[in-house]
């Protein structure tokens, strides 16, 4: 049969096109369109170039929101992940105890995000809230209002409660696919408990392992609702993370020009992470 | 090295057995001499792989006791026991060397580092792996990390015994073959006591000295595979080995003459057989085609290469008959049984003939 060449083809890909136009395309390019202009409001605009790029850039409010980031991402990766692994490999493998722990992990996650942190403000309340009173009256000052160091330690329990069972599900996952045979492997060969963990357990929950850091890193990375619920971003700025600066210069103070260049360096950042998230995980398939 | 002594051991994966089906293992009471090279045989699900497991230790029999050079080992560990045991598909640790592998079981018993070093080369040497030592083992192929499988048990020299749990089903037929006959050789060089679960009949029958048969949680037969081959002791050792297998018939007995139909069949001997199902086996390699004897119809001529196998019907029963590969078949073919082939079973089970 004789083929047809034409391009009438494309047609079929426009519905797509459309649509992640309207999604996704239009709402960059608007956000592009302020990135590089002043507004005083009445839909005047003037051209303003790289000047809020470049105001950015350097401003300490920016650079302090996104070290302030940066430690909370850290902190919580070095909680959840060993906690998540240590609360997988001693989760029951078989028996009625598998679905109740399922079930028990899988509660955090099901909960909405506002819901968690209107939960934690009210827990960690000293004078409603059953943490904040409990810890007071064993003598601990603790209010996470005025304390900045009481503020981030109960906005990163809270992310610790809210997101461990994930590093757990997933590790989990990984530890249900390995055959018997490795265990009893590791017995004939008189492997300890740690070797066990060390050469199969490990190994085998690497490629878990390394999507719930990315996810974790990522989501921390991007996380506003909880922490903004609970503290708003303060004591201060102490609490304020990189998407909760961006909220306030976009709605709280209405500069449209600098919050959307912040909003396109913020885009770049989690595309570059993104990006080094596909390369490590397509390299390391290929080296399996 | 050791003498293995399975005493009575009977096992069930319920907590609570009642029944005789409730059992996996049935009773098991056997000796694996030291130094044998022996071949669980059986199908799938009839407790061979159930009886390896509670030699190594993996798991805890609930009846029986096990002995090694007369030492009640029951209640030690697999560690204690100082087995090794290569497991279906191969078990490596992904992100060490070859050698690391090698030397794994090992260091975890605080060899010095020097012995290691001694022992791990020489199994690699065995098991032709040396000039791939400092790759990681997870890139290599399926019968090379069997290799390593295989070789994580050889290198503890002072092992009681090697226990093999159907290694070679991932294995390619040519290596096989190739990694059989290795076995064969370290078994021989060596003089390690060897227990080897397979389902393939040319495996157990290749390998081992001693074939021992299971069916539903028990051992039907111990022999060597000539035994096995010419007086199967129960009819499905009969089925089980050979191919095809032994053609079991039922007969009425007379004497020393057995009835089946209208033919009437001259035994070797008068059968010592009580009452019960009475059959007569006899394998297709016995059975004479040609011109004189019962009359069969032939229903299929399959050519498997070095022999032709004929099936045929004979009396309302299909039989099995093998002929050599120039063999012609005749028009109307009738079959004889070779005496030298006939066994008589009664209730399954093999019965003397006397004379």
């Amino acid at each position: 049969m004789e083929k047809t060449w034409n391009n009438k083809a494309w047609f079929l890909v426009l519905p797509v096109l459309v649509l992640v136009a309207f999604s996704a395309v239009i709402p960059l390019m608007t956000v592009v369109n302020y990135s590089v202009q002043d507004t005083f409001g009445n839909n005047v605009f003037f051209w303003a170039g790289t000047e809020w790029f470049e105001e950015l850039l350097a401003s300490d409010r920016f650079w302090e929101a996104m070290v302030r980031n940066l430690i909370f991402s850290f902190i919580i990766l070095a909680i959840e992940v060993p906690l998540g692994i240590f609360i997988a490999l001693n989760m029951p493998k078989k028996g009625w105890g598998v679905p109740v722990c399922l079930v028990l992990m899988a509660l955090p996650l099901l909960i909405p995000w506002n819901v968690v942190g209107t939960i934690w403000q009210v827990f960690g309340r000293n004078d409603i809230g059953l943490l904040g009173y409990y810890v007071n009256a064993l003598g601990l000052d603790y209010n996470y209002v005025q304390d900045p160091f009481d503020a981030w330690v109960t906005v990163i329990i809270m992310d610790v409660w809210h997101w461990t069972s994930l590093v757990v599900l997933l590790c989990y996952a990984g530890l249900v696919s390995i055959p018997d045979a490795f265990y009893q492997a590791a017995k004939i060969d008189g492997a300890s408990r740690w070797a066990v963990f060390r050469y199969i357990q490990l190994p085998k929950m690497q490629r878990v392992l390394l999507i719930a850091v990315l996810l974790r890193f990522m989501d921390s990375f991007m996380i506003y609702t909880e922490p903004f619920v609970v503290t708003g971003g303060g004591p201060g700025n102490s609490t304020t993370f990189l998407s909760i600066d961006l909220v306030k210069t976009a709605l709280g103070q209405f500069d449209l020009g600098p919050a959307a260049a912040m909003s396109l360096v913020y885009f770049l950042i989690i595309l570059l992470l993104s990006w080094v998230f596909y390369t490590v995980m397509t390299n390391y398939d290929a080296e399996r | 090295m050791a003498r293995i002594e399975v005493n009575h051991i009977r096992h069930s994966y319920l907590p609570n057995p009642q029944k005789d089906s409730d059992f996996a293992l049935r009773e098991v009471h056997h000796t694996f001499e030291d130094g044998g090279a022996y071949a669980l045989l059986g199908p799938s699900g009839c407790g061979k792989t159930t009886l390896l497991n509670i030699i190594s230790g993996l798991l805890h029999p609930s009846h029986g006791k096990l002995l090694f050079n007369g030492r009640d080992v029951t209640n030690l560990s697999t560690q204690e026991r100082n087995i090794a045991q290569v497991f279906q598909f191969p078990v490596i640790y992904d992100t060490m060397t070859v050698y690391d592998n090698l030397a794994f079981p090992l260091r975890n018993r605080r060899v010095p580092e020097a012995d290691v070093d001694r022992k791990v080369r020489e199994t690699l040497d065995m098991i032709d792996l040396a000039s791939m030592a400092n790759r990681k083992a997870r890139g290599l192929t399926a019968d090379q990390k069997q290799k390593i499988s295989l070789g994580r048990g050889l290198v503890r020299s002072d092992v009681n015994a090697i226990l093999f749990d159907e290694p070679l089903t991932v294995i390619d037929p040519h290596m096989k073959w190739v990694l059989r006959s290795q076995l064969k050789q370290l078994h021989r060089r060596f003089g390690y006591t060897m227990v080897y679960v397979t389902h393939d009949q040319t495996e157990a029958l290749t390998f081992a000295d001693q074939v021992v048969v299971m069916y539903d949680g028990g051992i039907v037969q111990i022999g060597t595979p000539a035994e096995l081959f010419e007086r199967p002791r129960h009819t499905f050792v009969g089925y089980f080995i050979g191919s095809p297998g032994m053609n079991v018939l039922p007969v009425a007995l007379e004497g020393r003459t057995a009835t089946l139909g209208a033919q009437r069949i001259e035994l070797p001997g008068v059968p010592k057989a009580e009452a019960g199902t009475v059959e007569l086996g006899i394998r297709p390699e016995y059975v004479r085609l040609g011109r004189e004897g019962m009359a069969v119809q032939v229903s299929k001529v399959e050519d498997v290469g070095r022999h032709k196998v004929v099936r045929a019907n004979l009396e309302g029963r299909e039989i099995a008959a093998v002929i050599g590969e120039d063999d012609e078949v005749p028009a109307d073919a009738k079959v004889r049984f070779d005496p030298a082939g006939i066994n008589i079973y009664a209730d399954s089970w093999r019965v003397e003939m006397g004379v």
